[in-house]
């Protein structure tokens, strides 16, 4: 079967007939956050109560992806949002049934309901927790595949690439590369045969964006990758998603069969001559898999080791041919791009960092979760506004981005706006969106530990400084927080990082001593603390003080 | 394992055209798909090596001939790096030969390396680079790793203490003999070159007993039975050649 654009459209507007049958709508989040604290018997009973009400008909019980606010799972929505319920289980079936229409059931409404839903933009995300994810019909009735019929029907190759570049979208997955520059290159890259590359291979401790997209919205990630195949010329695709992530796997998986059943993918896509299929293939667990070139190796079959570029993928890729990897959030971003243009993308965010950009908000901050905010919105909007602020009555110490290539944020940045170059001015990157809130009872030095021991049994070992050298740094801060190191020791740390940074073969390298940089720049004092006084200024290295 | 490096001609790199540009000042000239590596040592420009080894892939791993590029922030491997026209390339600034020197002592910690009781001792590349590079001492603590040692083969032994990790014996298994016998293990600080299935190297089927690893390991982690300290040498006129047959080969 292959669509028409009228099918399309009849698609949606039976999708919308369908749901404007039902009365009331009760969506329960099925991403793997509330899933795992018991939301699959929550909709169930939700089910069981609106069918012995004989309420069938007129209340739709729906599973939908992630809701956003992840720390108070599982979560409910009632009425597209208009209400929201917190830590709901099974027993409270009845009683949210019984507040259809009525006044909501107070005990279980979301304490967050303002400032996290409400300051938030959402492109990437704007159909998590509305649709159902494993129903292509959903999707299409959000106007889901619209942004591919007019891309291969009403524009070029060249208008689709061009519209992409005036949008000043820039790559999702950490280093911000213009999206539009990279896709020019691999058009312009004279071989017959390319690939498009997902890269959903996302490692960094606290990092769930990805995730979470793949869960809640998986079509939306693959119009974008069919979009760009046709924008580069490229017929096949591939989506790189680590084995770790079952539930994204099942439900890309069954996404890409829904849309070849529909001849969304396939042959002669909208009876056009584009033809365009996608693969999944499973990551083993290797953080460095994110790496482009590790990534390809390992889609190749194999080991998973960067090669020094250039030769840069967009010319020399996968199986040896032009390629262009993309991480979920950019190809998410895609299709929303087509569909309203590149005017009214690049009007959100700030000029050289164009859109939203999707967060994992994680540590000790009161609204953990999945928060979408324009480019340009400060930390302090972030942290205190939409993140609720810190628990427990304790300060906030820094906020950590982009993982383990990323810094440590103290608090007299908290007014800086989060874009691509402010946070490289302050050492940190942008990453993939991981974002950790550290109050303080955390002291600074071991969690710069924490972030090396994750670099040390992360790297692949091909290139001497990052192999011998992040061994050699944790060894280092393992011996402050111990309380054993002497003041030649930190010199000897600092030389270590500026080697290790300079000389590595490939990102994680170059980018592992950023934790313990920015620490030793904005938090010298604890260091000074445990290696001259045997003190941990946090309280959190019970060892120091000991050890004198 | 397949090449680290793509095989396929690299379409990059024009190997019809030649260029010129300068090394520390001197003016050389090139063909565009030589590296800078190669060229420098054309002209007698030494820059240190230790996973390269001519006839083999380039891996781009050790990082020791890491050279400067003027207008460049990032240091590039020589060995994996092409020149561009009027490109100036600096190999012997302060901060290069600092990093190296640095590299090399990190080399010294991971794993033991005695020289005093190697069999190696003289004829190792490793010992060669100290000395060249002036490393009189290691400002790192060692790790002192214990390893096994391997001596299940009939003529051969592996002594893992020793492994620098270049994988010269994993790619001349692979790619000029064929058999495919060694490969790395594990990841990170807990790597390991390993024969088949991690398996003794006397058990192994696809070992053909050629001795081309022995031959091309630049410390005393691959030797021969029956050599005592100091004793070892290798003959590796073979390598060139072999890769030169080959390459009439694949023109013919």
């Amino acid at each position: 079967m292959i669509l028409h654009s009228e099918d399309l459209h009849r698609i949606a507007r039976d999708e919308q007939d369908r749901r404007d049958g039902f009365r009331h709508q009760v969506h329960v989040c099925m991403a793997a956050g509330c899933l795992s604290c018991g939301s699959g018997e929550v909709k169930q009973a939700l089910e069981a109560e609106v069918a012995r009400r004989g309420l069938a008909g007129r209340c739709q019980v729906k599973g939908v992806g992630c809701l956003g606010l992840c720390a108070a799972g599982p979560l409910v929505a009632v009425d597209d949002g208009a209400t929201r319920y917190q830590g709901v289980q099974a027993a409270d079936a009845a009683a949210i049934v019984d507040a259809l229409g009525g006044s909501p059931v107070e005990r279980l409404r979301c304490s967050g309901d303002m400032a996290f839903f409400q300051r938030q933009t959402r492109i990437v995300t704007e159909n998590c927790g509305r649709i159902d994810p494993e129903r292509i019909e959903e999707y299409i009735a959000a106007a889901g595949y619209h942004g591919l019929h007019r891309a291969l029907t009403g524009m070029s190759r060249q208008e689709v690439i061009d519209e992409v570049g005036h949008s000043g979208l820039r790559g999702r997955g950490g280093a911000g590369f213009p999206a539009g520059l990279k896709w020019t290159a691999v058009a312009k890259a004279g071989d017959s045969l390319k690939f498009v590359i997902c890269n959903a291979d996302e490692g960094d401790p606290g990092a769930f964006m990805d995730r979470s997209v793949l869960e809640s919205d998986p079509h939306r990630v693959i119009e974008g990758m069919a979009i760009a195949g046709y924008a580069i010329g490229a017929s096949q695709g591939f989506i790189y998603v680590r084995a770790e992530y079952p539930l994204a796997v099942k439900r890309v998986r069954h996404a890409l069969a829904q849309a070849e059943r529909l001849g969304l993918l396939g042959n002669g896509i909208f009876h056009t001559p584009f033809t365009f299929h996608i693969k999944v293939r499973l990551g083993a667990g290797a953080f460095v898999c994110g790496e482009e070139t590790a990534l390809i190796a390992s889609i190749e079959g194999r080991m998973g080791r960067p090669r020094p570029r250039p030769p840069f993928p967009a010319e020399f890729g996968l199986w040896e041919h032009p390629t262009l990897i993309n991480n979920v959030e950019t190809f998410a971003n895609v299709a929303p791009i087509i569909r309203n243009g590149a005017a009214w993308f690049s009007a959100i965010g700030t000029e050289k960092s164009r859109g939203t950009k999707v967060f994992a908000l994680a540590g000790k901050v009161v609204n953990t979760g999945l928060i979408e905010v324009p480019m340009g919105t400060t930390l302090r909007d972030i942290v205190f506004e939409i993140g609720g602020g810190i628990p427990g009555g304790r300060r906030f110490k820094a906020v950590q981005t982009g993982g383990p290539s990323g810094g440590c944020i103290p608090s007299q940045f908290l007014d800086m706006p989060v874009d691509y170059e402010s946070l490289a001015q302050v050492g940190s990157i942008m990453g993939s969106g991981g974002m950790i809130v550290i109050d303080d009872s955390a002291c600074m030095v071991d969690v710069a530990r924490f972030f090396m021991e994750f670099c040390m049994t992360e790297s692949c070992g091909k290139c001497v400084p990052c192999r011998v050298g992040t061994r050699q740094i944790h060894d280092l801060l393992a011996r402050i927080t111990a309380g054993q190191a002497t003041p030649a020791d930190q010199a000897t740390l600092e030389d270590l990082c500026d080697l290790v940074r300079h000389t590595s073969l490939c990102g994680l390298g170059q980018s592992s001593p950023n934790p313990v940089l920015t620490t030793l720049k904005y938090f010298r004092d604890e260091y000074h603390a445990h290696i001259h006084e045997r003190r941990c200024l946090a309280g959190a290295c019970s060892a120091a003080g000991e050890v004198v | 394992m397949s090449p680290e490096f793509p095989k396929k001609v690299r379409s990059d790199l024009n190997p019809s055209r030649v260029l010129t540009f300068r090394i520390d000042g001197r003016d050389v000239s090139a063909r565009a798909d030589e590296s800078i590596l190669i060229v420098a040592r054309q002209n007698g420009i030494a820059i240190p090596t230790l996973c390269h080894l001519d006839g083999l892939s380039e891996r781009g791993a050790c990082r020791l001939c890491i050279v400067e590029i003027k207008g460049s922030a990032r240091l590039q491997p020589a060995c994996v790096t092409y020149p561009r026209q009027d490109m100036e390339v600096v190999t012997t600034s302060e901060r290069v030969v600092a990093y190296r020197r640095k590299i090399l002592e990190l080399l010294f910690t991971e794993r033991n390396h005695v020289c005093s009781v190697c069999v190696s001792n003289g004829h190792c590349e490793l010992q060669d680079l100290a000395v060249e590079l002036g490393v009189s001492h290691v400002r790192y603590p060692y790790l002192y790793p214990g390893y096994p040692v391997d001596a299940s083969h009939e003529r051969f032994c592996v002594d893992h203490n020793r492994c620098v990790l270049c994988l010269r014996c994993v790619r001349v298994c692979d790619e000029i003999e064929g058999a495919h016998t060694w490969d790395v293990m594990g990841r990170g600080i807990t790597s390991q070159v390993i024969i088949d299935l991690n398996q003794p190297w006397g058990t192994s089927e696809t070992c053909t007993s050629c001795g081309k690893c022995v031959q091309v390991c630049p410390t005393g982690a691959l030797t021969e039975k029956g050599r005592s300290v100091a004793e070892i040498s290798r003959r590796r006129r073979f390598l060139p050649y072999l890769q030169m047959m080959r390459e009439r080969r694949d023109e013919r």
